[in-house]
């Protein structure tokens, strides 16, 4: 492999990893909170990609002239409110429910729920993949020498950032933010402090959902087929890399989530090219048997 | 008679029975013929996972990647390795098939077995949703394994598999999957699974290697699995790693979830039950009377699923047969205290 190969390897890993990152996060606040995996999480992700290839055709049109580029900004931030709302409605009517039974009952809810948005998808979307409607002109950037970088790549990157920025301030900064974290960190204790759990559950599935939704709306105009069943195996994916990072670990997830993306790229471009899919659940195993808290996790031992 | 004779005879008479209904079994229309019998192998899948799902509370959601081990091993030995034993006792008579099915079916369980100790091992450091996540990935990497393993014909599937399989074999398996998976929970040593489930510190504070029953249930359940997946594929004559999936493993799942876990009897009624009905929702989707939505409903198997699993867990979360674990689930008044996260106790 050369090295021209090798960096542009590299750039298409980042911006892999980047959509796993967006969706890791969800799952590792979620577990934060909550202690248990959203299996949902990945339809959450379908669910974006599918809400900007309905609004796109519709909000599209409005943005003309001077302000043509803020129209894929708005379907961003539309798709986001949407999956927000979602994510909110799921934890109301499955999960709250549940929230005192044993974890097993839960778990086998989020299996239920997350086949229900995919079928229940392919039930009102069609089964047959669709074409992701191209928001901005994708083409490789001038000035980069042999490598390529394409636009939507870039826009990629950005967003991400942009969105990781704003992820740490709300959960460092504002009075949510810090109920999450002690939520997360005894929830006994938060509730006897004044913190209204029902609201920073909530709000934790709305954070979660809308990045998951940016997500979608990401990997769909890198990868423009978009079916029912996609959210599955990147969702899968986004775990492997929230365990891979700490799960319960935000900055955790992010580098779980690139270091995924990188180590893909690398074992599609070589040859064993055909088990890429497997590799991430190899990945899986061989972490959560030498190190089951993950990179940044800390390990903690069981109180009888 | 004592009750564990009792077993035995039925076991006995089970075999017996399944014998002489499938000698004359020649009258049955091929297509329920087909149905019973996939009706036994999942009654052997659902019953196989339920010592692993339900008698020792681990979760596994790879339950279709054991089986397809089981049934690519016992189809590739049938297929390519029974010329030599034909030969030996003059050519494919009733005893040869005989000896060469027994034995695939139990090379296909054994291979299983051997991939559910693999599974098994990394299982004793996980637990609930961890070991879920994992035994789906085992499931998906058997999958992408077998899908790039070109002597079984890769993503195209195996054809020409021999059509060995009868009534007699399917409910002879399920009949032994049962009085295996009873007799062991009801002696001594399987008390053991059940302490693991139920409290695993308190299991070896008494001196019960939780390591060890978990090992022998994953081993025990996928040997069943792969049994199974030998019947399948004699019974399919054609198999590809996309029907291994993970909505395969699922529907055994739900069979589990919906009998209730840790109820051989519930868990092969289940198996019965959902059988049919997935059957009969074939003819639903297909009646022209019905409103476009039902049929449409009808036909995508999954819906239903998702919402009989959904439906279970918030109104009956131990299943049709389950009974609920003394601890756990608080019973009224439950609701009057504050909904903290299960975490916080």
């Amino acid at each position: 492999m050369t090295s021209t190969e090798f960096f542009q390897q590299l750039i298409n890993g980042l911006s892999l990893g980047a959509f796993y990152a967006l969706i890791a996060l969800g799952y590792t606040m979620v577990y934060g909170v909550l202690r248990f995996i959203n299996f949902a999480h990945g339809d959450v992700f379908m669910i974006g990609a599918f809400c900007g290839y309905y609004l796109s055709p519709r909000l599209l049109p409005h943005f003309t002239g001077g302000l043509t580029p803020l129209g894929p900004v708005a379907v961003l931030i539309l798709t986001m409110l949407i999956c927000a709302l979602l994510g909110v409605t799921i934890e109301k009517l499955a999960y709250r429910p549940l929230r005192q039974r044993p974890k097993l009952t839960v778990l086998i809810t989020a299996i239920g729920v997350s086949l229900f948005l995919e079928y229940g998808g392919q039930f009102v979307f069609g089964a047959d993949p669709k074409s992701f409607p191209e928001l901005m002109p994708d083409r490789a950037i001038a000035g980069t020498g042999a490598l390529t970088i394409t636009t939507t790549q870039l826009a990629a990157f950005i967003v991400t950032i942009c969105l990781l920025v704003a992820l740490t301030f709300i959960v460092k900064r504002t009075r949510l933010g810090m109920a999450m974290r002690a939520l997360s960190n005894n929830p006994t204790a938060a509730a006897l402090m004044g913190v209204n759990i029902d609201v920073v559950i909530s709000f934790t599935f709305a954070l979660g959902s809308a990045l998951a939704g940016a997500g979608g709306i990401l990997y769909a105009l890198s990868y423009p087929s978009i079916d029912p069943l996609m959210g599955l195996l990147p969702g899968i994916k986004a775990f492997v890399a929230a365990v891979l990072g700490g799960i319960g670990n935000i900055p955790g997830a992010a580098v779980g989530g690139i270091i995924l993306g990188v180590v893909e790229t690398f074992v599609g471009g070589s040859a064993f090219s055909t088990y890429r899919d497997a590799i991430a659940f190899s990945l899986l195993i061989v972490i959560l048997l030498f190190r089951p808290a993950g990179i940044f996790g800390r390990a903690h031992s069981e109180k009888v | 008679m004592k009750y564990r004779h009792i077993k035995k005879w039925i076991l006995l008479a089970a075999i017996i029975l399944s014998g002489i209904v499938s000698r004359f079994s020649g009258g049955i229309n091929s297509y329920y013929l087909q149905i019973i019998i996939f009706i036994g192998i999942n009654i052997t899948l659902a019953v196989g996972l339920n010592l692993i799902n339900g008698y020792t509370g681990q979760f596994s959601l790879g339950h279709a990647g054991f089986m397809a081990i089981g049934a690519y091993v016992a189809a590739y030995l049938s297929t390519e390795h029974s010329a030599g034993l034909f030969r030996a006792l003059g050519g494919p008579n009733f005893f040869s098939i005989t000896l060469l099915f027994i034995s695939v079916l139990i090379a296909g369980g054994l291979a299983a077995a051997a991939a559910g100790l693999i599974v098994g091992v990394p299982s004793l450091r996980l637990k609930g949703d961890y070991l879920a996540i994992v035994t789906l990935g085992f499931g998906e990497i058997i999958r992408v394994v077998i899908q790039n393993t070109d002597a079984v014909g890769g993503p195209r599937g195996y054809s020409g598999i021999a059509n060995y399989t009868t009534l007699f074999w399917t409910y002879s398996v399920a009949a032994i999957t049962i009085y295996v998976v009873v007799s062991l929970i009801d002696s001594t040593y399987g008390r053991g699974f059940l302490t693991v489930r139920d409290d695993e510190v308190a299991s070896e504070a008494v001196g019960i290697s939780t390591t060890r029953y978990k090992v022998t249930a994953f081993v025990l359940g996928a040997f069943f699995a792969g049994v199974a997946g030998g019947l399948y594929a004699h019974s399919t004559t054609y198999i590809n790693p996309s029907g291994f999936d993970f909505q395969r493993s699922i529907e055994i799942v739900v069979m589990v979830i919906l009998g209730g876990m840790g109820s051989t009897a519930g868990v092969a009624f289940a198996a019965i039950l959902l059988t049919l009905l997935l059957e009969y929702l074939r003819f639903v989707s297909g009646y022209q009377w019905l409103p476009e939505i039902i049929r449409r409903i009808a036909a995508n198997r999954v819906i239903i699923y998702s919402l009989v699993l959904i439906a279970l867990m918030l109104l009956r979360p131990q299943g049709l047969f389950g009974r609920l674990p003394r601890r756990g689930i608080p019973i009224g008044g439950a609701t009057k205290r504050a909904k903290l996260p299960a975490h916080s106790a």
